[in-house]
């Protein structure tokens, strides 16, 4: 169709399909390429807030730390958290994300390709616009939370900061808006792009966490978009939305920021939470424990998660029947979180356990997970919170949930996966010493958070004095955060180490049970040379294995399961001969040239609205060479 | 954007909806939680003025329900372009498709000539909050009818050009789409933000 109506010599050429060189990756449009593109990113971004919590433990080793002034502390911890959230988290599990659903799903892409990299250039430039405020006088110096009105002021005594807080405002816009195309791509691509015969029941639980995660992002973001904007203006045109003097209410940015934030905090653990769902099973050969109820506890998280914020906000003085409220349904929340603990343990009790990595970040995550939730639930206290808002408890606290948590989670996943990706196997003991050195490291390093927290110790502060008794536990903690920056080490020596010497790892290296182990590793352009017909949850494992009459698990002889499919000639019509004559989307200039439009409008909102103009005009040329540029075939 | 994807898609898809349909009703999902906050910041501030001009005595009623009635037709003319689309008539499709430019326009300016009035009056950005917030609530709903209005000149430059045939009355669909539900959420901003009266 898309042939006959291009008559005319097409305005726009798109770049022909290729597979070497820088820009090949610029102009791709496959959801693999992206998806790694991805996670190399995070993990670039990952290094860097790395680095930046070294510089906050050496600066807090010792009483009177002066490796650090306040000024450049408040900018240090506060791109720490906006990196490890914004830069880290959601985009590597963006990473799995794009790479894992189509193939997941045994889809050919996602719906909307080029809208794909869309997304991941305008992650980048909303990350490098972050980042270039360090240049540029000063970064974001407010939290990662920003409250006003600390947010909304330009000037702390006699110290200006210009622009520091319209970095993180318009940053932050920048990357909800890569978020939510994002969002808005994938979960078509869930709904829309299933094989046959893949019911949403029979979709792995990877799959139906990252179905509610979009859907969080999809209506949390606008919100806290919404704050951003009314932060924005308050700094640059003069509005008194968070200032109280003026009739404004510094409250309600909270109330905005935890609407989305709360949601925030199950868009970085679920991605996590389906990840450890699908290693499980493989690692203990034995179906999920009860898949039905993890899903379902999945969605009232996913429900749940839009009645809790104002926890964050306890202290600020809502009165009793809002906290009594939000500390009951704090409290119930935990309840299909705990459910899906019991599910875990349960797959794993009496399965055969192969304590590769990925199993071992999994167990990891499962306990560093419980930690950080009891701990979690203490905060549904109100009288307790009230002694535990912002002191290092609190710290404690996310630590576990998101590094303990989300970070271990991933580093399952990105061991489970590597093979798939790569088409070669992560070296065992190395990961194992990675694995250890990290919980260890990460234990030395938060566990002492509690103790400091319910001693007192606030957090924020660049520097505490002697005599507090605080001392000790603080140089523990630092001694360990470099651990963790040794495990790190160790991680990526594995993955360098790997290149050439990491094993090959053939098509389904763990005996693994979803569709997306059917394929070569790594998959080819097209993922499937033929789209996989589903008959049943974990149909790979069903492919493979039958049961006999006592029970056990007998294989299914070779070419069983291509004799299945053969009754179902309507899907071959298309994909004979490796994979010849499927047509795929032609890379685009297009996606980046609008990208790239977003930080110049950020830059002139800074610097002069007369930026602006060219900025709007990059981004409307690059749409509109969007749309006209020729189709794909 | 992606129209020429979705003529190949549209037997593929699981549920059957054409995969651009959806996101287009996923993202509107989304932007009624930005104009939700949006609008909730206004009623929240919209007492707080100061002392100074607060929106019940500056805006003037017939004039915006005016404005409101015209931005209601687009809906009306909107609906026959694609009408027009899926016959296959390209003349009236481009005669509805102007006059649904042409009604947002007048919206538009509409909008731009009650702004006059009310700074004139002592009703701005910077008089109280809830002067900025009504400004921010309602510019943002005109910055999404600027943007629909240019979609729909670019549907009328392709038609023009003999870009736009029959099977691509989707596009004129998923524009309608969007169209209505920036005139739907102008309904809720008319009746929340100006009909019904401030408690004191």
């Amino acid at each position: 169709m898309a042939t006959a109506t291009v008559t005319r010599q097409p305005l726009f050429s798109r770049p022909r399909p290729s597979h070497k060189g820088a820009w090949s990756w610029i102009t791709t449009v496959d959801h693999k390429r992206i998806g790694v593109l991805y996670g190399f990113t995070a993990f670039g971004f990952f290094l860097i807030g790395g680095l930046e919590a070294l510089l906050i433990r050496a600066q807090l080793a010792r009483p009177n730390g002066h490796i650090l002034n306040a000024n450049q502390y408040d900018q240090v911890f506060t791109m720490h958290g906006l990196t490890m959230i914004f830069l880290v988290v959601m985009p590597l599990s963006a990473a799995f994300f794009n790479y894992l659903i189509p193939l997941m799903i045994g889809a050919r892409d996602v719906a909307f390709p080029r809208l794909n990299a869309f997304s991941y250039w305008v992650f980048l430039f909303g990350g490098l616009f972050l980042y270039s405020s360090f240049l540029l006088g000063g970064a974001p110096n407010g939290g990662w939370f920003g409250y006003a009105p600390l947010s909304v002021q330009k000037v702390t005594g006699s110290v200006p900061f210009l622009h520091n807080m319209d970095y993180y405002a318009i940053g932050l816009i920048i990357l909800g808006i890569a978020s939510t195309v994002s969002a808005v791509n994938l979960a078509v691509t869930i709904i829309n792009m299933r094989a046959p015969g893949m019911s949403f029941f029979r979709m792995p639980v990877f799959i139906w966490m990252a179905f509610i995660v979009q859907l969080l992002l999809v209506f949390a973001l606008p919100v806290v978009t919404v704050a951003l904007f009314l932060l924005l203006f308050d700094r640059i045109l003069g509005t008194s939305f968070y200032i109280a003097s003026n009739g404004g209410d510094p409250v309600l940015w909270q109330h905005l920021f935890w609407l989305f934030g709360h949601p925030e905090v199950y868009i970085l653990i679920l991605p996590a939470m389906g990840i450890v769902s699908e290693i499980l099973p493989t690692f203990s050969r034995k179906p999920l424990f009860g898949y039905p109820v993890v899903v379902l506890s999945g969605i009232a998280i996913g429900f749940m998660g839009w009645g809790v914020w104002a926890h964050h906000m306890f202290a600020t003085g809502l009165g009793p029947v809002a906290n009594s409220a939000f500390a009951v349904s704090t409290m119930f929340i935990a309840v299909p979180t705990g459910v899906k603990i019991f599910n875990w343990i349960a797959t794993m009790w009496g399965g055969r356990l192969r304590f590769d990595p990925p199993l071992l970040f999994s167990i990891g995550f499962i306990a560093m997970f419980v930690i950080g939730g009891l701990s979690g639930v203490t905060h549904s206290i109100v009288p307790s919170d009230y002694q535990q808002t912002d002191t290092y408890y609190v710290v404690a606290h996310f630590h576990y949930v998101l590094f303990g948590g989300s970070i271990f989670g991933l580093f399952a996943g990105i061991y489970y996966w590597w093979p798939k990706i790569f088409g070669r196997i992560l070296n065992n003991r190395i990961g194992k010493w990675h694995f250890w050195l990290m919980l260890i490291g990460f234990n030395v390093t938060f566990g002492p958070f509690h103790i400091l927290g319910l001693q007192g110790m606030p957090r924020r502060i660049y520097t505490y004095p002697a005599n507090m008794g605080w001392d000790f536990w603080n140089m523990v903690s630092t001694i360990g955060s470099f651990m963790i920056a040794g495990s790190v080490l160790l991680f990526m020596y594995n993955a360098w180490h790997s290149r050439k010497h990491g094993e090959i790892a053939g098509n389904d290296p763990w005996d693994a049970r979803t569709i997306e182990w059917m394929t070569t590793s790594p998959p080819p352009e097209h993922n499937f040379d033929e789209i996989p017909v589903v008959h049943a949850l974990d149909d790979f494992w069903h492919k493979k294995y039958v049961e006999d009459k006592s029970g056990k698990l007998v294989p299914v002889p070779s070419g069983g399961a291509t004799e299945e499919a053969e009754h179902h000639p309507e899907q071959h019509e298309e994909a004979h001969g490796g994979g010849h004559g499927i047509h795929l989307p032609s890379p685009s200039y297009m996606p980046v040239l609008a990208g790239l439009g977003l930080p110049i409008i950020g830059y002139g909102l800074i610097y002069g609205y007369y930026i602006c103009i060219v900025g709007g005009l990059i981004l409307l040329g690059g749409l509109y060479g969007w749309a006209f540029e020729p189709g794909t075939e | 954007m992606a129209q020429q994807a979705t003529a190949v898609e549209v037997h593929q898809t699981s549920t059957g909806i054409e995969n651009t349909k959806l996101a287009m009703w996923v993202f509107l999902g989304s932007e009624c939680l930005l104009f939700g906050a949006l609008i909730s910041v206004f009623l929240l501030y919209r007492n707080h003025s100061l002392g100074g001009a607060r929106l019940h005595d500056v805006y003037d009623i017939p004039f915006t329900s005016v404005s409101s009635f015209v931005l209601l037709m687009s809906s009306l003319t909107m609906v026959l372009a694609l009408a027009a689309i899926q016959r296959g008539d390209q003349h009236r499709l481009r005669v509805w498709l102007l006059a649904t430019a042409l009604l947002g326009m007048t919206f538009i300016s509409g909008q731009v000539y009650e702004f006059t009035i009310f700074v004139h009056k002592g009703f701005t950005v910077h008089s109280s909050v809830a002067g900025a917030s009504f400004f921010i609530l309602t510019s943002f709903h005109g910055a999404h009818v600027t943007v629909g209005i240019l979609m729909l000149l670019s549907l009328f430059g392709m038609s023009t050009r003999g870009m736009l045939p029959q099977e691509k009355a989707t596009a004129v669909e998923y524009v309608g789409l969007y169209w209505h539900f920036v005139d739907i959420v102008w309904i809720v901003i008319f009746t929340l933000v100006y009909l019904i009266p401030a408690p004191k």
